[in-house]
């Protein structure tokens, strides 16, 4: 089928009814394409997966648009510690706002929190990694922090047991211990072994020399009071004191504790015993780096991460894609993490901000692709292009467009000509967008739209104040040619608050001048002002601001003021007058005279009539010497 | 669910947001139950929400129960908020309030944008130029002004109990007096210079010949009705539109404005900072304390001044991080709400702290 490309991430659904006479409304916004076949109508609907439009996403779209520009517009000058310190906050914005739509979204879809979770899962581990760019020792920390945070399988276990009456005689007890022991979180199974402990007088002794051990096992340090090489020797000595322990049998008696000093010293079987415990592969990582590799180098953790994998995994399950993406995460493959996830999820939020993170990292070369534009902003545009199908969400996406050097203004210019403008004020948005951008010919195109539909709605104001807007005078001298339509075939002026009320935007176009002086010349006469009639309305047709069609029934205004008692018409105007009218007959041809009917030609008499009378008066009058 | 009272008040309602083409109404908490360091605790609740068909292009309370919708699609609708249950209804409708009057050449609907209640009288105006008169539990329009403009009406508000205000799109303030028959404004004002559209009206709410106005080019004008055609001041204010503009119900030497640009800015010409009021009581009718006292004497001149620098004003712009439209926005006491186009409410409760 001749279907373009699909971008990867949008799934579509193809639904093909069928129809007899295909009567369905093709909705205006959307991808819409009906691809009608020759045999019995058989119309296929395409289309886009609505996923994208569930409510709660709106909030995380929302927020993390006030993130994306708050570090657009962030510090460049800032640099090294503090510049990372800003970007990494912002990760955590992004993080938070994630955090908050699957707490928000926990009463509806569970699908969709747990493509949340997974999404924050992947975040921060891009954020130890990457952004924050962990060193060896604080790495470790981090990591362990990571896994505490996104495995929670075994919380409601851990719930159950700590709230029981008797903590060490519940059945689970031992298994609690083991998954404090093997998330690091010391503190917490040396308190449940010492409830163990006073229930136990006789093994007292054993208790002790774990809960030493446990509390003596060094960690690497946030602050700078260990080099790692101090850590290192301390961990060793520790290590081997383990060791000593278990050579000497201390445990023996005791299968649970024997085990957790294994672990102590990170055998990976006794690890892999607790595989239940450990849900995931690579909670095993970090405990195997946390028993046994403590100072991990950053680069080291991809021969971890590769060997965990396959020993937890055993060749039983084959990797899923959340996997292959942390994996590709732990072996710093950024752009590797960058594909897959836009493979994986089905929209392009999640890519394009954390591209664009990474891309304010300094972290990615300007990976071209065929089409010349770098991976940052092509994500962005896809993003951003997503959001303009919606009806209000398509406001986030301008400012996208904004920070798309090379391709985003050209995006922005054909996607905003196509927001449907069911409301002005909608329009005035658009409209205030563009104007911001010197979108000139966007502008043009919209006021001529929305000046058109008034036209036709017959809102001559709402018309005048679109071409206003525009500056296009072409329009405003096509409102005034029906303002002056309607004055002739109905002899009054419809509208009148809005020609007395012109302003300056009169000198918009020629007509509009005309029709607002014209209208000046009614209100004239109809305030008895004759004299400054009579000279409004020879300059009308002296200046050329009247157009020539209108000039007969200017000559034919002219009639009753020269048929005033009063002479009002100076000698000087009556013979402007008369070389109007001799214009305007001596420019029609003959065949017109002849088609003219008799109401033509008696008016083309009777003002030559009224003309020369009024010559013949006012001559007389201007000749005559005043008080003689 | 927390037992809160909503905050509203009889005149405008103070919490009700739309969003995604629903009416909502949420609490947010008691006016006087601030604590200690006068922060408010928690976030707005979501009491209960309806559908709502088309755009809500405004909206305002009728009494304590009801509440009037306009619509992009040309309805008006009255929704009963039933305290007891915390639900909607929609309780009466007049479909096609506005539109294109010849239905057959006509190009798409014609939006209600703006509503104005005194109970129990509705008025509403949109973009066919049209002003119609209801009455809340009558069917039919009392009274229909057809083609009363020949632009949009973007803004209607009322001056008087039987007088009405309205702006349009070619920059012209009108006063309509309901009682006469006659379908012309009583008075027309215009702007000086170029006819930028009026977006927004309020009128002062002590003085009563004090109306402000916000335009399309951000630019907010003050008007004194009783004399001349043309504003008194004009003061250079946002750089776009300008949505909304109010002044503050029970202490009108403060006005804001919000806009197209992002912003909010709160207008103070209260000359003495002693004086300050203190709004720690609920809402509602409450407006005698400020009843004719020295400060609206004071006031006065600073709204209608010609030389704002003259009167101290402070002008202030509440919102730190300007992004995406402010498109509308409410006071009540020390209360401030105000909606985004990023799909956001803000509640500020310590306005004049």
């Amino acid at each position: 089928t001749p279907l373009q490309r699909m971008s990867p991430s949008t799934t579509w659904r193809l639904i093909y009814l069928q129809v007899f006479e295909a009567r369905k409304e093709i909705r205006e916004t959307g991808y819409y394409t009906a691809i009608k076949s020759v045999n019995p109508s058989r119309v296929f609907v395409v289309r886009k997966d609505q996923d994208i439009y569930i409510q709660t996403l709106r909030k995380l779209f929302n927020e993390s648009h006030g993130i994306f520009i708050g570090l657009q517009r962030s510090e460049e000058e800032l640099a090294g510690k503090s510049r990372k310190a800003q970007l990494v906050q912002v990760s955590k914005n992004y993080r938070s706002v994630i955090r908050a739509c699957m707490e928000d979204m926990h009463q509806a879809a569970s699908k969709f929190v747990s493509i949340l979770s997974a999404m924050e899962l992947i975040w921060n581990l891009c954020e130890i990694l990457f952004v924050e760019a962990a060193a060896a020792g604080p790495l470790l920390l981090r990591l362990l922090d990571w896994v505490r945070l996104h495995v929670c399988d075994v919380d409601n276990m851990v719930r159950e047991v700590l709230s029981s009456e008797n903590p060490s005689k519940h059945e689970l007890f031992w298994n609690v211990v083991d998954v404090f022991v093997l998330q690091g979180r010391m503190d917490e199974a040396r308190h449940l072994l010492a409830k163990e402990a006073s229930a136990n007088p006789t093994s007292v002794n054993m208790y002790k020399t774990l809960d030493d051990l446990m509390k003596k096992m060094p960690v690497p340090s946030l602050g700078n009071t260990q080099t790692l090489t101090e850590m290192e020797l301390k961990w060793q000595h520790w290590h081997e004191e383990c060791q000593r322990y278990l050579q000497d049998g201390t445990f023996a008696s005791n299968s649970h504790m024997e085990s957790i000093c294994k672990i102590l010293l990170g055998d990976e079987d006794a690890i892999l015993e607790k595989k239940e415990l450990l849900a995931t592969w690579y909670q095993f990582l970090v405990t195997r780096l946390l028993y046994s590799h403590p100072t991990v180098k950053p680069m080291e953790l991809r021969f971890y991460a590769q060997s965990s994998m396959d020993l937890f995994l055993g060749g039983e399950s084959s990797p899923e894609p959340l996997d292959t993406i942390l994996m590709a995460a732990f072996e710093f493959e950024m752009h590797q993490v960058i594909k897959e996830c836009s493979i994986a999820l089905s929209n392009w939020w999640f890519v394009a901000h954390l591209t664009d993170l990474l891309d304010h990292c300094k972290l990615l070369q300007s990976h071209n692709l065929y089409f010349g534009s770098n991976m940052r902003e092509f994500l962005l545009l896809e993003y951003a292009s997503g959001l303009f199908s919606h009806h209000s969400l398509w406001q986030l996406g301008v400012d996208y467009f904004d920070h798309c050097p090379e391709y985003g203004r050209v995006y922005l210019e054909l996607h905003i000509e196509r927001i449907p403008l069911n409301t002005e004020q909608k329009a005035l948005k658009v409209l205030r967008i563009c104007e911001q951008r010197q979108m000139h010919e966007q502008v043009r195109s919209i006021c001529k739209i929305m000046a058109m539909k008034a036209l036709r709605n017959n809102r001559l104001g709402s018309a005048l104040s679109w071409s206003i807007r525009a500056k296009d005078a072409a329009f405003a001298t096509l409102i005034s040619d029906r303002f002056l339509k309607d004055y002739c075939e109905r002899g009054c002026f419809s509208d009148l608050d809005l020609i007395d009320n012109l302003g300056p935007s009169m000198l918009l176009s020629d007509r509009l001048t005309f029709l607002g002086k014209y209208r000046e010349f009614h209100r004239l006469y109809g305030e008895k002002r004759f004299s400054e009639a009579a000279k409004l309305l020879l300059m009308l047709m002296t200046a050329h601001i009247a157009p020539c069609s209108f000039w007969m029934t200017l000559l034919t205004d002219a009639l009753p003021l020269l048929e005033q008692k009063e002479v009002i018409f100076s000698a000087e105007q009556t013979y402007e007058l008369m070389r109007c009218l001799e214009d305007l007959t001596a420019g029609k041809s003959d065949k017109q005279k002849f088609q003219d009917d008799d109401v033509e030609t008696m008016k083309v008499e009777m003002l030559r009539l009224a003309l020369a009378r009024n010559l013949a008066r006012v001559i007389v009058k201007e000749g005559t010497l005043e008080g003689s | 669910p927390r037992p809160d009272p909503t905050l509203h008040t009889t005149k405008t309602g103070g919490v009700i947001f739309v969003q995604d083409n629903r009416i909502s109404i949420w609490s947010v908490g008691d006016l006087g139950n601030v604590g200690l360091n006068g922060e408010y605790q928690g976030e707005p609740q979501l009491l209960c929400d309806i559908r709502h068909n088309g755009d809500v292009m405004d909206m305002q309370f009728l009494d304590q129960e009801r509440i009037v919708v306009a619509s992009s699609t040309g309805t008006v609708t009255v929704f009963h908020h039933h305290q007891n249950n915390q639900t909607l209804s929609a309780n009466q409708r007049w479909e096609k309030a506005h539109s294109h009057v010849d239905q057959d050449t006509s190009c798409g609907g014609a939006a209600c944008t703006g509503v104005i209640c005194n109970n129990p009288e509705i008025v509403t105006v949109g973009e066919d130029g049209r002003i119609n008169l209801f009455r809340a539990d009558q069917k039919d329009a009392v009274r229909t002004i057809d083609n009363a403009d020949s632009s949009t009406l973007h803004a209607v508000t009322f001056l008087r109990t039987t007088e009405i205000l309205t702006v349009n799109s070619i920059g012209q303030l009108k006063i309509w007096d309901l009682r006469q028959q006659r379908n012309e404004p009583s008075q027309i004002f215009s702007l000086t210079g170029d006819r930028v559209p009026l977006h927004c009206v309020d009128r002062h709410p002590n003085q009563q010949h004090v109306v402000a106005t916000g335009g399309q080019d951000g630019m907010l004008s003050v008007w004194d009705i009783r004399q001349g055609t043309m504003p008194v001041s004009l003061l250079n204010a946002h750089e776009a539109e300008m949505w909304e503009v109010h002044f503050h119900p029970s202490n009108p030497d403060h006005l804001f404005t919000c806009s197209e640009d992002g912003s909010l800015w709160h207008w103070d010409t209260s000359t003495d900072v002693a004086e300050k009021p203190s709004f720690l009581h609920q809402g509602g009718r409450s407006t005698t304390y400020f009843s004719h006292n020295t400060i609206n004497q004071s006031v006065v001149s600073a709204w209608l001044s010609n030389d704002p620098t003259k009167d101290r004003m402070e002008i202030t712009n509440l919102i730190p991080n300007q992004t995406l439209s402010v498109n509308s926005l409410d006071i009540l006491g020390p209360c401030l709400v105000y909606g985004t186009d990023a799909e956001a409410i803000y509640v500020n409760r310590q306005l004049f702290a």
